[in-house]
């Protein structure tokens, strides 16, 4: 029954929400009202938009030896878990058969263990500086814990799943995922798809003025 | 609700544009922007995180905008926005900020924090939530002119001793001439030496030039209280200043904040394009030298240093023009560590100097500034904006620090090559 539930209709709604929330919250950014700007351009807008989107990926040296912490855990994370998300093979196999039709080749399982570490320590790190830095903590809000916690909660049960091979661990680690689906659109996991036109709208703000930012 | 409340929520939602929700969205409260501040770095007060000092404008994203802030409103959780959102947050945003943008250069999710403060700024403004000195600075703009109260008497007075002191006539009123020159009134009250530099720059290079009756003030109360219509009414008496003298180019002087009202919001704070070019000193001398038509003779021996202003460097563009000049007329010159784009404030931009309350955290703040001074070895600063150099007076005369201020106006005239007769 609840195999189901989680393979079945939870599923679907989950994916439902997320493709929908994700889509309007994207819609609401780009197409809200946005001012003219008068004055005369020294540089181009759009080159400058996109050279923002891939250069904040990457810190001004001139700040980077003060935040070394966030950044290398932020990488740790976010890389760890992307090579998990699209690389681990139960997730290939489960793309390949239940979204797209087609795969790829995954990850060993040798890379498999270094992503996870990789991401786990990472997220920890975050975590830990987020509870313990006075600036992170005067900042945070419930839905970044919230984000993060859920967000650790599937990648652990998707290492029990892995591990494990039984159907309950396998059903629970769907579950939280499909949790994390619902939750994602509504929370500061958007930041994923937002992280683009917030870098552009800034980009092209210091393009029309000539500014390399 | 209060109407103080009201006009600032007002204010507040009509800013929520889609950069905004785009900004908030995104941000993951990493609290990387804090060590972008000097406020935060000299000290150590979370409070002046930059993403904080946002907060009155995230705080109605949150309740108004998002999802789950929608929800507790329908179902009666949700505390409403209350007075003191905004008033609590009166002295981060006048005396803890001075709008140098270093944190927008550095959020990894590209949040323009310094734009939000300014949204949050106008929303106090509007509300009547402002300090004392910058409210009182704004009125004299609006009643006299002037921030500082200078009448155009005053500028008569100075006109006259230049003209004694220099031979040249200050041309006023011209119509028709190629440039109108402005001036801040730091320029007219502390540094008369500017229009001094101007007259024999302009005289050097055959540029045709005038000041006016009308629009001599630079200096922009408005912008840096963040009141948008105020900010449009002393644009609009500039922008009518030259169009009455049929001007093709308005010059703006060396202050910061004026260029960015002038040259970048100008426009927008009066709804039109201006039919004319705005160009700051420091662009046109580059041209000028560009064109061969300043020469310079002579070297400074002095080791000098160069700060960058954040109006005109890091939101203003203008970053490979004061190094071109410099070049020339320096053979000791040596940059600070962080310089151009990531360059550290002064800490009395956006308003700060103009606001007596912010005096000790604005001499805090010049710390970071002193360290950087320092590490060069330099005997003397060479900048291009009134307001820094009246605030880096101040603190290296504050820490005895033996260093001199200079103008790079100043020192171009200064080694100015004389004309064949």
């Amino acid at each position: 029954m609840i195999e189901n539930l989680i393979d079945g209709p939870l599923w679907y709604f989950s994916l439902a929400v997320f493709v929908i929330g994700v889509v309007w919250r994207l819609g609401s950014i780009i197409f809200a009202s946005r001012k003219q700007d008068l004055s005369v351009a020294r540089g181009a807008a759009g080159p400058a938009a996109v050279k923002t989107v891939f250069s904040r990926f990457v810190p001004h040296k001139e700040i980077a030896s003060q935040i070394t912490l966030p950044i290398v855990a932020g990488y740790m994370f976010h890389l760890g878990l992307f090579a998990l998300l699209f690389f681990a093979a139960p997730h290939v196999v489960f793309l390949e058969e239940n979204l797209l039709g087609f795969g790829w080749t995954p990850m060993p399982h040798w890379a498999f263990i270094v992503a996870a570490q990789l991401s786990f320590l990472g997220l920890i790190m975050l975590y830990m500086r987020r509870m313990v830095n006075p600036v992170s903590r005067l900042i945070s809000t419930w839905d970044d814990h919230v984000a993060a916690i859920l967000t650790f909660v599937v990648m652990l049960t998707g290492c029990f799943a892995l591990l494990e091979g039984s159907t309950g661990l396998r059903l629970l680690h769907r579950f939280t995922v499909e949790l994390w689906l619902i939750y994602f659109p509504f929370s500061a996991l958007m930041h994923t798809f937002t992280f683009v036109p917030s870098r552009a709208f800034t980009g092209a703000w210091f393009g029309r003025r000539g500014i390399d930012a | 609700m209060s109407e103080k409340l009201e006009k600032g929520l007002e204010v507040l939602r009509a800013e929520m544009d889609g950069k905004a929700k785009a900004f908030f969205s995104s941000c993951v409260n990493c609290g990387i922007c804090a060590e972008s501040c000097l406020f935060y770095t000299e000290t150590r007060d979370p409070r002046y995180t930059p993403i904080y000092k946002t907060e009155p404008l995230r705080k109605l994203w949150r309740k108004e905008y998002s999802f789950w802030g929608k929800i507790s409103s329908a179902l009666g959780f949700s505390r409403p926005m209350a007075e003191s959102d905004l008033t609590d947050w009166e002295e981060l945003v006048y005396d803890g900020c001075s709008m140098c943008g270093r944190c927008s250069m550095v959020c990894p999710v590209g949040v323009d924090i310094s734009g939000m403060i300014f949204k949050v700024k106008h929303a106090l403004a509007k509300a009547g939530i402002s300090p004392e000195g910058l409210v009182g600075a704004t009125q004299r703009a609006v009643d006299i002119g002037s921030p500082m109260g200078i009448t155009l008497t005053t500028v008569h007075a100075m006109i006259k001793h230049v003209e004694e002191d220099t031979g040249l006539k200050i041309p006023m009123d011209v119509e028709g001439a190629d440039y109108m020159a402005l001036l801040s009134s730091n320029e007219i009250a502390l540094y008369p030496e500017y229009l001094e530099s101007l007259a024999k720059i302009f005289d050097h290079a055959g540029v045709s030039w005038t000041l006016s009756s009308d629009a001599f003030e630079a200096t922009n109360s408005g912008l840096q209280i963040g009141n948008k219509a105020i900010a449009g009414q002393l644009v609009q008496r500039v922008v009518d200043g030259a169009e009455k003298l049929k001007v093709k180019n308005v010059i703006s002087p060396e202050c910061g904040h004026a260029y960015t009202a002038l040259r970048w919001e100008g426009p927008n704070f009066i709804g039109k394009a201006y039919p004319f070019r705005v160009v700051h000193i420091l662009e046109l001398l580059d041209e000028l030298q560009a064109a061969g038509k300043l020469k310079t003779t002579g070297k400074e021996s002095e080791r000098l240093t160069f700060h960058d202003p954040c109006s005109i460097v890091r939101r203003g563009g203008i970053n490979a023009q004061p190094r071109n000049l410099l070049g020339p007329i320096t053979e000791n010159f040596v940059e600070m560590a962080d310089h151009g784009n990531m360059n550290w404030c002064c800490g009395g931009g956006g308003g700060v100097s103009s606001n007596e309350r912010a005096e000790e955290l604005k001499l805090t703040a010049f710390n970071r500034k002193k360290s950087q001074i320092e590490a060069t070895g330099a005997t003397g600063v060479v900048t291009a904006c009134s307001n820094c150099r009246m605030v880096m007076e101040e603190g290296v005369e504050t820490n005895e620090m033996g260093v001199e201020l200079l103008g790079l106006t100043e020192m171009i005239a200064a080694h100015l090559e004389d004309r064949p007769n």
